[in-house]
């Protein structure tokens, strides 16, 4: 940069967006309105219908409850929709497959990235044309019952890594081709083995984009019903198949209350992890998808 | 590199990086999604159905029954509608979001939040929730209501024709979020200096915004387009919650319609139907990434 141009930007130096002085004031105003609007109202409708009794959420509307029942709902549906139970079901089908698809998937990139052969690009292609292209949903059903893993917790837990395998093979390669090979090398001349290298160095590297990878395959696995339905459809509770069985059965009844307060209690969870943690998964998200 | 030190750079290469690390996550592969596409080929052939112990070779009989009753076409066209209006209202709203909040003050930090927040619900959640504010007696027309001072009774759901419409809306209402963020990354890494140059020469917002922020964006739009069109391919859970897939029909996605059928016991149909959004993504997967990236490369 020549120093002219610093001069000259430091004079009329202006931040993009502040372009004149009205909007300086009223882009504040916009960006609340939007937010009351578009993410408060929704929002609004779901407490205050969860906190009615039946026949005032019969037709839910974001008028205020005239008493609120808000714990006593949270109540039943604890038992009516099993909670704790689906609050296990889904951590022990999240937990391993989102650890065990970072685990597996990043030892593959790392050979991926680093060998180079018509074999290799050819195995990579396939690897990440699960990024796209649909999984076979109602023939994995088939397939399962053949190995014996139909309607349990480890058959999902595969077809989850399936699903995934393709995204963490695709981040993780392209990130690993930026690493320096000079850093593996130290740690090959003293003698380490090829999985004491990629544990004590590669791995360590891959955090930024595995946490983005964490995020997202978490995000996707912990809401996922579709898939859910078909592998383990009532024989082990999740938290999304509990709401929709509450659901189904409050649609007809117009259980209003009932649906949405399940909808608060499932959503807590991953809302606590999110406010805690909201800067460091926005910055890792940004981060990850745009290189 | 000569002959034999590339020779010899191979062998350190399969020393150091065992191919036998690929065998794990390509094991996974190969049972969990592999396989199971493979057989979508050779089930979709058969009439495989939970009435029936065996399973016969039926050749094309599915495609050519779903064919005739104009339930393949209809859903395939509802399911392709419903795809481009997510990719265009998704993307619309993301970067709307992201001009709007893109200084780093603290109402913008808040409403990024905000923003977010949809998009770590539940598909199925937010389903609901929008169908108890799209009733006629709902929340949308309350608030319509209040500020036109009469009453408004649009049944938002109950639409043949404008229905998928609404629910491409709260499809992208859910995701706009995870757009806003990435058009926002996209934004930062634009030079101050050449928005600064071309403020000197007397540009104004939009035509910075036209001729060098959008083009710069490129990146970001390529994989904020093909992510929401062929994600949305796939989607399920929101239309589901929202409408069930009709009225009448109307808004019946390949996979509900998937659901629906396998539920009945229908599992060569289903399967039919799978291998069809297969090919569909598959034929506008590779058109739609070379596109989006040719426009990259113009730059």
């Amino acid at each position: 940069m020549s120093a002219s141009v610093l001069t000259r930007a430091a004079v009329v130096r202006r931040k993009p967006g502040s372009r004149t002085g009205v909007w300086r004031y009223f882009q504040p105003v916009v960006a609340i309105a939007a937010v009351v609007a578009l993410i408060g109202m929704p929002l609004w409708i779901m407490v205050v219908t969860a906190g009615k009794s039946q026949a005032e959420a019969q037709h839910p509307n974001l008028s205020l409850p005239t008493t609120w029942y808000l714990w006593e709902n949270l109540a039943t549906v604890w038992d009516q929709g099993r909670v704790p139970a689906a609050l296990l079901g889904s951590l022990l089908i999240v937990l391993p497959s989102v650890f065990g698809v970072l685990v597996l998937g990043s030892l593959a990139a790392w050979i991926l990235a680093r060998r180079k052969s018509r074999l290799i690009s050819a195995l990579y292609a396939l690897a990440i044309s699960g990024i796209v292209l649909p999984p076979a949903v109602v023939t994995i059903v088939l397939l399962l019952r053949q190995i014996g893993l139909a309607g349990t917790g480890v058959g999902m837990v595969g077809v989850y890594m399936g699903m995934y395998m393709s995204t963490v093979i695709f981040f993780v390669t392209g990130f690993i081709r930026t690493i320096p090979l000079e850093l593996e090398e130290a740690a090959r001349v003293d003698g380490a083995k090829p999985l004491r290298v990629f544990w004590n160095v590669i791995l360590p590297l891959l955090v930024p984009v595995l946490a983005t990878a964490t995020i997202l395959i978490c995000l996707y696995v912990w809401n996922d019903v579709f898939y859910a339905f078909f592998v383990i459809g009532g024989r082990v509770d999740t938290l999304p198949l509990n709401l929709f069985q509450v659901a189904s059965a409050g649609l007809h009844l117009n259980n209003w209350h009932l649906i949405f307060s399940y909808v608060i209690l499932m959503s807590l969870p991953l809302l606590i992890v999110f406010i805690v943690a909201q800067r460091k998964i926005i910055s890792g998200i940004t981060s990850g998808a745009v290189k | 590199m000569s002959a034999s030190s590339a020779a010899v750079g191979r062998v350190r290469a399969r020393k150091s990086h065992p191919a036998t690390f690929l065998i794990p996550a390509f094991a996974v592969l190969a049972v969990f999604y592999f396989l199971p596409t493979i057989f979508n080929f050779i089930y979709a052939m058969t009439d495989w159905s939970g009435f029936r112990a065996e399973i016969n070779f039926v050749g094309f009989r599915n495609f050519s029954d779903l064919l005739q009753s104009g339930t393949l076409l209809n859903s395939l066209r509802i399911t392709i509608v419903f795809a481009v209006l997510v990719a265009v209202f998704q993307n619309l709203f993301g970067m709307i979001l992201a001009l709007l909040l893109e200084k780093d003050t603290r109402v913008n930090r808040f409403a990024r939040v905000m923003f977010f927040i949809p998009v770590i619900m539940s598909a199925l959640a937010v389903g609901y929730v929008w169908q108890a504010m799209l009733r006629p007696d709902g929340g949308v027309n309350q608030l319509l209501g209040f500020f036109l001072g009469r009453d408004i009774t649009v049944a938002w759901l109950g639409s043949t024709t404008w229905t998928i419409v609404v629910v491409a809306l709260v499809h992208s209402w859910k995701w706009m979020g995870l757009s806003m963020l990435i058009y926002l990354a996209g934004l930062k890494t634009i030079n101050e200096d050449v928005l600064e140059a071309a403020r000197l020469d007397g540009a104004g917002s939009w035509r910075i915004f036209k001729d060098i922020r959008f083009p710069l964006l490129a990146p970001a739009v390529t994989f904020n387009v093909a992510t929401a069109l062929l994600g949305s391919m796939n989607g399920f859970d929101i239309v589901q919650a929202t409408t069930g897939g009709g009225p009448a029909g109307s808004t019946e996605l390949l996979n509900i319609f998937i659901f629906r059928t396998f539920g009945q016991g229908l599992f060569a149909q289903a399967t039919t139907m799978s291998l069809v959004l297969f090919l569909v993504v598959l034929a506008l997967a590779f058109p739609v990434i070379r596109t989006l990236r040719k426009r990259e490369e113009v730059l």
